[in-house]
């Protein structure tokens, strides 16, 4: 059987390069498909990544801990402890790279003119530097300086909806745990540029240790966030969170807290996959006639083959080899062309052009193409395996011929 | 036991609308180390009794065995298997692999049988030796007159020592020294190893060479008989 398969391995390559012309242009066909498969993938990929990157800086932290309730009602009245003992130990410990405790509750601002329900931030602004939650950008005045500023920072947009500005006054309303309306009038310290506008319209700062004395709840905080820098690797840190946290506080992943972001991966996912087997299903039409046209040229060598005592189980085999080497060419000729060609891309391609558009999907002005070995991996399978499957025919058909017709062949 | 045994053997071929009886109750026993040829015109049934003899074709009517084996009785997979371990093939042209080189060609049953690369690389060289193609070795086939061609099959077909040998018209494409060197390979191969051959042809000359001529027409055979043997130069 060794002898067999080595006869076999030795036919196929050498039958490769006989019409090496016809050779090439496949060997091209397949290179181009694969180089496309994978660099579409990259963008794609760099696509959802800016995409949950962004919704992650709006939930944010890609692992929260709260009040049972606070979910389903995020009142002041469903505030949890600050974190002390196993939780503080857990959330100091690696992969956790940053955690920040924080008040969040719905309030109204009013200006002179204007009010608008805003949801509240009280916040550590250190901590949320750490955690890559603060705004994007401070269009005048300045950030939060620490957790005790009573200052309040309003996003661009929602500054001009309250017809007010830097400097001016205004006053935030919530409700303090015992449902009596908790008021101050506060100065617009900063102005910030959210990611998106709908963000800057949604988000007021102010200090967390300033908020918790308007609300008169002592150190309590509505959420405590934390990440480990990869929201990938979630699952994996999170129910360490969850053990150190106890049953008396909810722990939840950012895919939990908001399914649309994790439906959005699994999609991408999903059509990266259906793109290459679309992208190669072309391709196989060009595999299986050029195995056919190498079938049907060798005839008489198959007949010749078969009357000498080949098994045809061997030819099968033979014709599927030879289909795997022209693959596998393929495949690392279009991998070495993707990586080249993504690599010098990674630090970012400037759509700005179409701006309004990516803003609109939850995307910056820049794509960054995400090479990953997964997509690689996935399409070195797909062609493989459905290579493999299209060469099925043609190399059927050479196991399955009449050896006395295919010898006597013109 | 016989070396090959056609007991009322029909086989029919359908061109368009008409029926051809290639062979027609065709009855034939061969004793192991004879040397037998097959003569007749073109279309008397020769290739198609060789071909029915080495399992490449089906009779539709009467039984075939070869070394007692019966081949009605065997799969596709056993039947090629009877020929890559028992009969060796010579056609009339396109006998090569022409991405082998002659000792690659040689060493191809072999190397489907399993046996070890030192041993056949040994058994190719000294077969070409002997069919004299020594220095032609890594020639490829493209690179080889039809005689040098001729004799890398021979060489292929007895490397694997097989009990049969069965030649159609291995002359057909040769000029007459490549011939009666071809001819004289075979005598010598049959004399010396006991390989029993079965040679269709319808060259007077190379039918000097058999000690059994089976003459045949129309599918059937007309006569069958022992001769004495000539070679090609006496003939």
């Amino acid at each position: 059987m060794s002898g067999a398969l080595g006869i076999s391995a030795r036919l196929a390559w050498r039958n490769l390069w006989r019409n090496y012309r016809r050779t090439l242009i496949m060997l091209t066909a397949i290179a181009v498909g694969v180089w496309a498969m994978i660099f579409m993938s990259a963008l794609m990929r760099g696509m959802t990544d800016q995409l949950v990157r962004n919704g992650l800086h709006s939930l944010p932290g890609e692992v929260q801990v709260h009040h049972p309730d606070y979910r389903a009602d995020p009142s002041v009245a469903n505030s949890m402890p600050a974190p002390s003992g196993s939780l503080l130990a857990a959330l100091q410990a690696p992969p956790v790279t940053a955690w920040a405790a924080r008040v969040r509750v719905p309030a109204v601002i009013a200006s002179e003119r204007e009010s608008r329900g805003v949801t509240l931030l009280g916040v550590d602004p250190a901590a949320e530097q750490a955690l890559g939650s603060l705004p994007a950008a401070i269009d005048s005045g300045r950030f939060l300086a620490d957790a005790a500023d009573a200052g309040v920072v309003l996003g661009v947009s929602l500054a001009r909806k309250l017809d007010t500005g830097l400097g001016k006054r205004v006053v935030i309303m919530s409700q303090d745990p015992d449902n009596d309306v908790a008021d101050r009038g506060v100065r617009v310290v900063g102005l910030y540029h959210g990611r998106m506008e709908g963000l800057e319209e949604r988000y007021a700062y102010i200090g967390r240790d300033a908020l918790q004395a308007l609300l008169g709840i002592g150190a309590q905080v509505s959420e405590v966030a934390a990440t480990a820098d990869d929201y990938r690797i979630t699952g994996q840190w999170q129910p360490g969170i969850a053990a150190a946290a106890g049953s008396e506080l909810e722990v939840k992943a950012w895919t939990e807290l908001d399914p649309y972001l994790s439906t959005m991966l699994r999609v991408q996912d999903g059509f990266t996959l259906v793109f290459m087997v679309v992208i190669f299903a072309v391709l196989s039409f060009g595999l299986v006639n050029t195995l056919a046209m190498a079938v049907f040229e060798r005839v008489r060598e198959i007949g010749l083959m078969q009357a000498l005592g080949m098994q045809p189980r061997m030819i099968l085999y033979q014709i599927l080899q030879e289909s795997l080497y022209l693959l596998l060419l393929g495949l690392a000729l279009g991998n070495l062309a993707a990586w080249l060609s993504i690599k010098p891309l990674e630090r970012g391609i400037d759509v700005s052009v179409v701006a309004e558009g990516m803003e609109m999907m939850g995307m910056g002005t820049v794509l960054y193409p995400a090479l990953s070995a997964q997509d690689m991996l996935l399409s070195t399978a797909v062609v493989v395996i459905l290579g493999l499957l299209a060469s099925l025919l043609p190399a059927w058909r050479a196991a399955h011929l009449d050896p006395v017709r295919a010898i006597n062949r013109q | 036991m016989s070396a090959v045994n056609c007991e009322a053997v029909c086989r029919t071929f359908r061109q368009g609308e008409a029926e051809i009886r290639a062979l027609d109750e065709v009855s034939l026993s061969i004793e192991p180390g004879e040397f037998v040829c097959l003569s007749g015109p073109s279309g008397s049934g020769k290739t198609t009794l060789l071909n029915v003899i080495g399992g490449l074709d089906t009779p539709d009517s009467g039984a075939v065995s070869v070394g007692g084996q019966r081949l009605d009785t065997l799969s596709r997979g056993e039947l090629a298997e009877l020929r890559l371990r028992r009969i060796g093939f010579v056609f009339q042209a396109y006998n090569l692999i022409p991405v082998l080189s002659a000792r690659e060609n040689v060493e191809f049953v072999m190397q489907v049988q399993g046996v070890a690369a030192a041993a056949r690389r040994a058994v190719a060289l000294e077969l070409l030796a002997a069919v004299g193609l020594s220095g032609l070795e890594g020639r490829r086939p493209a690179e080889l007159s039809g005689g040098q061609q001729q004799r890398v099959a021979v060489a292929r077909a007895i490397a694997s020592e097989p009990a049969l040998v069965l030649a159609d018209e291995p002359t057909a494409n040769l000029d007459s020294h490549s011939a009666a060197q071809l001819m004289d390979l075979f005598e010598d191969l049959n004399r010396e190893r006991g390989i029993t051959f079965v040679i269709s042809t319808h060259d007077t000359r190379v039918m000097g060479y058999a000690r059994r001529l089976v003459r045949m027409h129309d599918g059937r055979i007309v006569s069958d008989q022992a001769q004495t043997p000539q070679r090609m130069e006496e003939a």
